[in-house]
């Protein structure tokens, strides 16, 4: 167990280069670079800028030199832990990310917590008393809400706010708080403001979740072991929570290493729809520019998210069913 | 659809009974009815299950909850299940002793009803103890192994240390021989045969296999589609059979004692579909004796037969018929 | 007198022990109520697929800045007590501040809906030119009035574009998967069967591909794709990053029971009989799965519709003037306009009505198959 675990620590970083090295070759796959699209923007803004200033960032920007050059120069920053500059900023790139990747933290782990806390619970309900008024309500909701595409939940709520309330649910701050720094009338202000998208977020995992965790209990229940531990005169609560729930779960777990890097990906879409400051709308941008090494750095770090996050799944799994620990040796 | 229909037998204080049948004939259900724990929609629709308790009138336990906390007291502690399958009815993420351990704190206060409250450590050495008595090797080893990881004997006996920890006054045994080879079945027979000697527990013994049967029970049940076809001490079901069913069954065994290249006897036909049931008497389909006109059209009643011997068939009592 | 007439299955019991499986899962499937009811409705909007433009009342790219967020024109099929279907009118007004028109629905004027009208011409399935549309209606003036979801801030008629977004929506779903299934298929089966080398490699790459975090990627490759490419080459390459992602998940399952099979006996058996190699796979192996891929996959479109919409909507899929789902809710983007005109939102109600519909034919699909099911 704990040689599987190294073994796979191990190649993280074999990994990380490989895919550095795709993930550069997308990033500078479209033609021009990120001059071109600045020219084209300041063009469409109506100002000009003469082609010796465009050389000359060119140079300094290092665009001239061959990609391979551009590349090889991210690495030995990467090396020295510098994410190298954001061209369309003029920041340096860890600045940039820094505060939006806590932020984006948040949301995602506030949304696994929601999801989870709401979904095992229903599904557990849901298993037991198939076939009630609760259950099919509950299924209804369900399949709805894995039809629906998050970003058009935010799109509804949002509207419905506005147009209902009248109130604007954009942003993770209120306007006093955007630039300001920590406090703890700022943490306020954002938990105030976060669980709106969370839920939203969370809304089509939790639907998931609760179908599967239902389907998988339902399985369990019928297995002899459940009837043995009814015999034994255990309370159904109890016995449901103690046995097959445990068993129903291990699959699950076995997801959770793909969920957060999956929240990662997904508050992209609703964090755009929602003007939150998350990393999503900063790599689309990024892409859009070209902004090249803002663009491979977040990337690399979805990677490295969606790498780790599959180990700990792994680890979990092994954790929580005996039965794969013994067949890991 | 009634999966079981007039069935009626007394358990005496330390004696075993073996109810006997075919697949499907209802003794599974017979035995979760007991327990109360037949699975939904399937229910109780009339009768009695009287079962004395140490002290007090009988409890009829048709009449309690099957949620309810007085039933569940006498779940495991006072009536004890050994079910079919050991390796499917332990939990594959525990391990054997934790599931042991769980059922002592149970119902700790009814096998220990006064003294200070049961330590984990207590817990532990008194299932060590258990699995001892059982007859299992390096048993404080084995408390911590899983039930995958051992083989089907111990597994069996791992069973039955649950089921006899907190010495119930009556084990039913689901098929406990079926599932191992035939070596360790003889072991665990003669386990519990001796462990009944030993605390006087009464047992319910479900088989189909009529060998087992004559070795350990005193009272035998044979049921078919349901329904008791004959009941009897054992010397009377096997020395004299009334019921055809129960003459079929025994002559389907094979012997060592007829003559070489004779045909195996077997019983015409097959059972019925339990929603297929046939009218009347559930075996007369196939059964060599019936009397046209009779066993098509009613139900034969359980009656006596001999000393303690009842039977339900129209050849011993032509005039009572069940009611529907 | 020796010959032996076989006899008719009789009984449902006989019936259902001498069907195939294909009309095995068929009776199954039947029996789901709510499956079968969402195969229809996916059955309807594969129609509208076929050909968008018969169902459409406008050219979904005329634009007219005059006619811009003209309210939903509701049909009504009943007018009075006799069936003969009707919409009311929209009045414009040319606001004196903004110097912009705002329409209005005006009840107490009834434009009558007719059937098979003349409209602007198109080619049927492609090939036959005609203009005859399935609905349309005349305003006292003689022009077209007909905006049964009213029309965006270009004036276009939001009915006409949803048809057209329905189709590019519903077939890159399909195709996207049919991509993904070719290459599941195939590899996963030349790493189960083959084993070796081939699945070492192939194992290796899946799970590469499986640790790369998709949506990011996606967004990476779409970014990627020149701005200057035709619609139908967009379309084409979103369907292949589409599905280059997709098919680990099915090649790693195939690989699994391709594994599992080769030891089975009935393979061996269909080796010492002397079948071939291929003949064995094709025969004997894959179409104890294939019910399962089916169904698999059917439950694999929805996400791919989902992904195309999102991706669309962001801008970096579909791109305008093509029309999908996603580029039409792109409209809905901003709030002020949202609450403006809130049947812009409409093409979202339509795509959570396809992804359910799939689902449940899915789900339908998969518990038909499934052996072990009743």
């Amino acid at each position: 167990m704990t040689r599987y675990v190294l073994k796979r620590l191990v190649l993280l970083p074999a990994l990380l280069f490989l895919f550095s090295v795709a993930v550069f070759a997308i990033v500078q796959a479209p033609p021009g670079d990120f001059l071109t699209t600045y020219v084209a923007t300041l063009a469409s803004s109506g100002s000009s800028i003469s082609a010796e200033q465009v050389d000359a960032l060119r140079r300094e920007y290092g665009l001239d030199r061959p990609v391979w050059v551009q590349y090889l120069k991210w690495m030995e920053n990467l090396a020295k832990g510098n994410l190298g500059l954001s061209l369309e900023y003029q920041r340096p790139n860890a600045e940039l990310i820094g505060e939006r990747l806590v932020l984006t933290m948040v949301l995602a782990v506030l949304s696994f917590v929601f999801t989870w806390v709401v979904a095992i619970p229903a599904g557990i309900y849901s298993a037991m008393h198939p076939r009630s008024a609760i259950d099919y309500v509950l299924t209804v909701v369900n399949y709805v809400g894995v039809a629906t595409p998050n970003f058009m939940l935010a799109l509804v709520l949002m509207w419905g706010a506005f147009a209902y309330f009248g109130v604007s649910v954009t942003g993770l701050f209120s306007p006093e708080f955007v630039e300001a720094p920590w406090s703890l009338a700022r943490v306020a202000d954002l938990l105030k403001h976060v669980w709106l998208p969370a839920v939203v977020l969370g809304v089509a995992g939790t639907a998931r979740l609760t179908r599967v965790m239902r389907a998988n209990l339902l399985d369990e229940l019928n297995k002899p072991y459940v009837t043995t531990a009814r015999a034994k005169g255990l309370s159904e609560w109890r016995l449901v929570v103690r046995y097959p729930a445990r068993l129903a779960l291990n699959p699950l777990v076995s997801t959770i290493g793909w969920y957060l890097p999956a929240l990662f990906s997904g508050s992209l879409i609703v964090a755009t729809v929602m003007n939150l400051p998350n990393i999503g709308p900063l790599l689309l941008r990024a892409l859009i520019n070209q902004d090249m090494y803002l663009a491979g750095s977040i990337l690399l770090i979805y990677c490295f998210l969606t790498i780790v996050g599959t180990l700990i799944s792994d680890i979990l799994l092994a954790w929580l069913d005996p039965r794969i620990r013994f067949e890991e040796g | 659809m009634r999966a079981v229909d007039g069935v009626s037998f007394d358990v005496q204080p330390g004696q075993v009974v073996g109810i006997v049948g075919e697949s499907g004939c209802g003794k599974s259900v017979t035995m979760k009815a007991i327990l109360r724990i037949v699975e939904p929609p399937g229910r109780i629709v009339g009768g009695q299950i009287l079962f004395q308790k140490d002290s007090g009138p009988p409890v009829d336990l048709a009449r309690l909850s099957p949620k309810s906390a007085e039933l569940r007291a006498i779940r495991g502690a006072e009536i004890a299940l050994i079910p079919q399958e050991p390796m499917a009815a332990f939990s594959p993420v525990h391990s054997v002793g934790e599931q042991v351990i769980e059922a002592l704190q149970l119902h700790e206060r009814q096998w220990r009803p006064s003294g200070p409250r049961l330590s984990r450590a207590e817990a532990r050495s008194l299932t060590v103890d258990l699995f001892r008595s059982v007859g299992i090797s390096m048993p404080e080893e084995r408390v911590d192994a899983y039930s995958w990881q051992l083989s089907g004997g111990l597994r069996q006996r791992a069973m039955i240390a649950m089921a006899l920890s907190c010495r119930p006054r009556l084990l039913i045994a689901d098929e406990p021989t079926t599932a191992i080879d035939v070596t360790t079945q003889a072991q665990i027979l003669n386990l519990l045969r001796e462990l009944q000697r030993r605390h006087g527990t009464a047992i319910v013994f479900i088989t189909h296999d009529l060998g087992v049967i004559a070795q350990m029970a005193r009272y035998v049940v044979v049921m078919y589609l349901g329904r008791v076809m004959e009941e009897g001490s054992v010397e009377e079901i096997f020395h004299a059979p009334k019921h055809p069913y129960t003459r079929a069954l025994l002559k389907s065994i094979p012997s060592v004692n007829v003559p070489p290249r004779t045909l195996q006897p077997t019983i015409a036909g097959s059972i019925p579909h339990p929603l297929g049931r046939p009218r009347g008497c559930p075996f007369h389909p196939r059964c060599p004796d019936a009397i046209p006109g009779l066993c098509a059209e009613r139900v034969p009643a359980l009656r006596p037969v001999g000393s303690s011997q009842l039977a339900s068939c129209f050849l011993y009592h032509r005039d009572e018929a069940a009611e529907p | 007198m020796s010959v032996l007439a076989p006899a008719l299955p009789v009984t449902a019991e006989e019936r259902v022990s001498v069907a195939s499986s294909s009309q095995l899962i068929w009776w199954r499937f039947r029996k789901h109520r709510l499956a079968l009811a969402s195969a229809c409705v996916l059955i309807a909007l594969y129609v509208v697929v076929l050909c968008p433009d018969f169902f459409s009342t406008q050219d979904p790219e005329a634009t007219d800045a005059r006619l811009a967020f003209i309210p939903v024109q509701r049909l009504h099929v009943f007018d009075g007590f006799r069936p003969r279907p009707w919409v009311p009118d929209v009045a414009g007004r040319r606001n004196q501040v903004t110097l912009r028109m705002e329409w209005t629905v005006d009840a107490s004027r009834r434009n009558p809906v007719r059937f098979f009208v003349t409209g602007y011409p198109y080619r049927l399935l492609g090939l036959v030119p005609t203009r005859i549309h399935l609905l349309g209606a005349a305003a006292p003036d003689g022009r077209e009035r007909l905006y049964l979801l009213g029309t965006d801030r270009l004036g276009r008629d939001q009915w006409s574009r949803l048809v057209h977004g329905t189709r590019t929506s519903m077939t890159i779903g399909l195709t996207a998967v049919t991509f993904s299934i070719v290459l599941g298929v195939v590899l996963g089966g030349i790493s189960g069967y083959y084993g070796g080398i081939a699945d070492a490699v192939i194992q290796r790459l899946i799970e590469l591909l499986q640790s790369l975090p998709t949506i990011p990627i996606w967004l990476a490759l779409t970014a990627a794709l020149p701005r200057d490419w035709s619609p139908q080459q967009v379309f084409f390459a979103i369907t292949v990053i589409l599905s280059l992602v997709g098919w680990t998940t099915l090649g790693r399952e195939v690989r699994g029971r391709f594994l599992a099979l080769r030891e089975e006996d009935f393979v061996l058996a269909a080796e010492l009989a002397g079948a071939s190699r291929a003949r064995i796979i094709v025969r004997h192996m894959v179409p104890t799965f294939l019910s399962h891929i089916i169904a698999t996959s059917t439950l694999a479109i929805p996400a791919m519709i989902i992904n195309e919409t999102s991706l669309s909507f962001l801008g970096l899929g579909i791109r305008p003037p093509a029309i999908s789902w996603g580029v039409l809710l792109q409209e809905a983007q901003n709030i002020q306009t949202v609450a403006l005109a809130p049947w812009l939102l409409v093409p979202g109600a339509v795509v959570i009505v396809s992804v359910l519909a799939f689902n449940l034919v899915g789900d339908g699909l998969r518990d038909a198959a499934d052996p072990y099911s009743q």
